[in-house]
């Protein structure tokens, strides 16, 4: 989830120096008249990810509605405006400038990648205008490269290298293994992020990291790194990367027997991995997940039921962030008993354990969630909730 | 043990580069192209494998001879096409067209169906089972034995058949065998007609070894085969051969070292080296038949 980062930071600045000279920083974008609350959702609805955007889009529109419903947030109905950001860095910051400047949001949700979402971070803060990005897992989205907190920027998922914590956590206090290789995507800082933090929270659980192995994104041969793993015979295998190697890692190091556990991130979340894996070979592993549809916890069970009756379909973790933002959103707004940005922004600052779908949520001094992660087991190419984990 | 396991995934690596490598030496060694489009004949052919097995419900054998024959095909038309009236070109027109070729064989594949990956189906049922304290899966004993199969019957149709004797007397020298009454463009498309059609079979065995493809997947494969005919002397056919299982067993006992991610890199010196030190490659001189 984590695109064209330095691309769009640098389209962000350019196109903030062309289209917002004329603006100056101090205007309120908070300023939405008569009885509505205005959100933007700035959304990948076309383009290269956009059945990210997309899902966020329909569960933002079911929260919506629910809300609306049930009256409003303080009597005032939500006004949604939805924008598509094409899947493009560029388009991100125009959208964002459209949303801040004619139609004067009080918020923004998205965008759906970290990249798109770090293309607003400066039109949100030249405008005191909140946002919030409901899967945007760098932490580039909050934290700029010279490690100050974006003010305004705020996020629903976790961050990547929170993952290798759960991970390390689940591997040495559910599964009870003592030794763990890791093989990482060396070509993505999202799985050396999430393998670094990972081997400094087993070694810390008092584990043993017998191998460490690197491979590149588009290798279709890991037959001969894996048999080095397996002659450091591991109890466990870290596999962080994207589904498309990961499927053809877990096929080959079970053909060369490699029995033992698998686990992976959020990357290996897709339907393609049972194709390329086979359905045998992934019993046995497990990955890190915002969210599972088959949670039979009440509020994660309440959502599945009414986001099926509305689509027709079982929610995925896009859907449950989506939806989770626009209740943060709410319940920073109830707290601020304000529509201006400044407060809303110091109301999400002070969440602390509020319950939405996807867990426990409470925010840290870098704008971290500090949230409950879910692990799912694969069994017969059946993703099956496994257990939750609490912060 | 762990050795001997390497050296089998060294080998099953190296038997697929063999194979497409022998297709760039045949037509280098006949009409001095390189043939860059070949490794996107090796994607075509892994494509045809794909849609026969899932879409016509074949097993792996009829599927692989019906790749190879639909590339031997396809080789044939990209030559009459491109090819055949750069002739009397000079070799950089010739090389710069192979490219295009490259290039409009992959965007093309990619505006028909997407460039989105599929995953092979598993074709056997697949057992592994254990030599010597090796896991060797039954998948890659069928692809070594196919691959051998295909480079002996290669051997047998240069060697012992008039298609060969005629191929050979073209690379020897085109203008005495017209002289000779050879009809050099059939030869040519003969040529090009069997290195497309092992491209095929390599196409059909890496999807079935690697499960992943994609319409882009010929060109490192494609390269590394470069590499590997280049090792070997390109032009000769045994040399094609064991270019290939070298640079497999190479590249994998580079991984094997703790080195994965200097694996390519290890591909290109080796390359480079016998540039410099052997350009003529392992199997040059001593062998002067040439295909």
């Amino acid at each position: 989830m984590k695109t064209k980062k330095f691309a769009s930071l640098f389209l962000a600045s350019s196109l903030l120096v062309g289209v917002l000279a004329g603006c100056s920083g101090g205007e309120e974008g908070s300023s939405s008249g008569g009885d509505t609350i205005k959100i933007g959702a700035n959304l990948e609805l076309s383009g290269a990810v956009a059945s990210y955007g997309s899902s966020e889009a329909d569960a933002i529109v079911l929260a919506v509605e629910e809300i609306n419903a049930a009256g409003g947030i303080d009597g005032k109905q939500i006004e949604l405006i939805k924008v598509d950001n094409k899947s493009d860095a560029a388009e991100a910051t125009n959208a964002a400038i459209k949303l801040t400047s004619q139609d004067k949001v009080t918020a923004i949700i998205g965008a759906a990648t970290s990249g798109n979402s770090v293309a607003q971070v400066q039109i949100a803060t030249d405008t005191k205008t909140p946002m919030i990005s409901p899967s945007g897992t760098s932490t580039t989205v909050t934290v700029a490269d010279n490690g100050k907190v974006n003010p305004f920027t705020f996020r629903t998922a976790f961050i990547d290298p929170f993952q290798g914590t759960v991970a390390a956590n689940f591997a040495a206090n559910e599964l009870k293994v003592k030794t763990a290789a890791v093989y990482a995507d060396n070509a993505s800082d999202y799985a050396k992020g999430l393998a670094a933090s990972f081997i400094k929270d087993f070694e810390a659980a008092g584990g043993k990291i017998v191998a460490e192995e690197s491979y590149v994104a588009k290798d279709t041969d890991f037959r001969s790194t894996l048999t080095r793993i397996k002659g450091s015979n591991p109890d466990f295998v870290f596999i962080p990367g994207y589904y498309e190697e990961v499927g053809l890692i877990v096929k080959q190091a079970r053909e060369l027997g490699i029995d033992v556990p698998l686990m992976g991130a959020d990357g290996w979340d897709s339907p393609t991995i049972v194709d390329l894996a086979g359905a045998d070979a992934l019993n046995n592993t497990f990955i890190i997940t915002a969210y599972s549809a088959e949670d039979p916890d009440g509020k994660a069970k309440e959502f599945a039921d009414k986001f099926t009756e509305k689509y027709g379909k079982a929610p995925n973790s896009f859907h449950a962030l989506g939806y989770d933002s626009v209740y943060l959103l709410k319940d920073a707004i109830e707290r601020a008993k304000s529509l201006d940005g400044t407060k809303i922004k110091e109301a999400i600052e002070a969440t602390d354990n509020l319950e939405l779908v996807t867990g426990l949520y409470s925010v840290d001094e870098f704008h971290h969630p500090i949230k409950s992660a879910t692990i799912i087991e694969f069994v017969n190419g059946e993703q099956v909730f496994k257990t939750k984990v609490n912060p | 043990m762990e050795w001997i396991q390497q050296l089998i995934n060294g080998i099953s690596l190296g038997s697929i580069y063999a194979l497409i490598a022998l297709g760039y030496t045949m037509v280098y060694g006949i009409i001095k192209l390189i043939n860059f489009a070949h490794g996107d004949v090796f994607m075509v052919g892994s494509f045809i494998g794909f849609y026969s097995i899932t879409v016509f419900g074949l097993g792996f054998f009829p599927a692989l001879i019906i790749s190879m024959t639909a590339c031997a095909l396809f080789g044939v038309i990209i030559e009459r096409i491109a090819y055949k009236r750069l002739r009397n070109a000079t070799r950089i027109a010739a090389l710069i067209t192979a490219i295009g070729v490259s290039l409009l064989i992959e965007y093309g594949v990619i505006y028909i169906r997407g460039a989105q990956p599929e995953a092979y189906p598993d074709v056997f049922s697949n057992r592994s089972f254990e030599i010597f304290g090796a896991q060797i899966s039954s998948q890659s004993i069928l692809i070594l034995s196919v691959s051998i199969v295909l480079m002996i019957l290669l051997q047998f149709i240069v060697h012992k058949t008039k298609t060969g004797k005629a191929m050979r007397a073209v690379s020897h020298d085109t203008e005495a065998a017209k002289l000779m009454g050879i009809n050099v463009d059939n030869t040519i498309s003969a040529t090009f007609a069997i290195g497309s059609a092992l491209a095929g079979a390599a196409g059909v065995i890496f999807g079935v070894y690697y499960t992943k493809i994609d319409p882009l997947m010929g060109v490192i494969p494609g390269v590394k085969a470069f590499v590997a005919a280049v090792l070997g002397g390109i032009g000769i056919i045994p040399g094609a051969m064991v270019g290939g299982l070298v640079l497999g067993v190479v590249e994998t006992i580079v991984s094997a070292l703790g080195f994965s991610l200097w694996r390519d890199a290890a591909a290109f010196i080796i390359l480079i080296l016998i540039l410099i030190f052997r350009p003529s490659g392992i199997f040059g001189k001593n062998t002067r038949e040439k295909v």
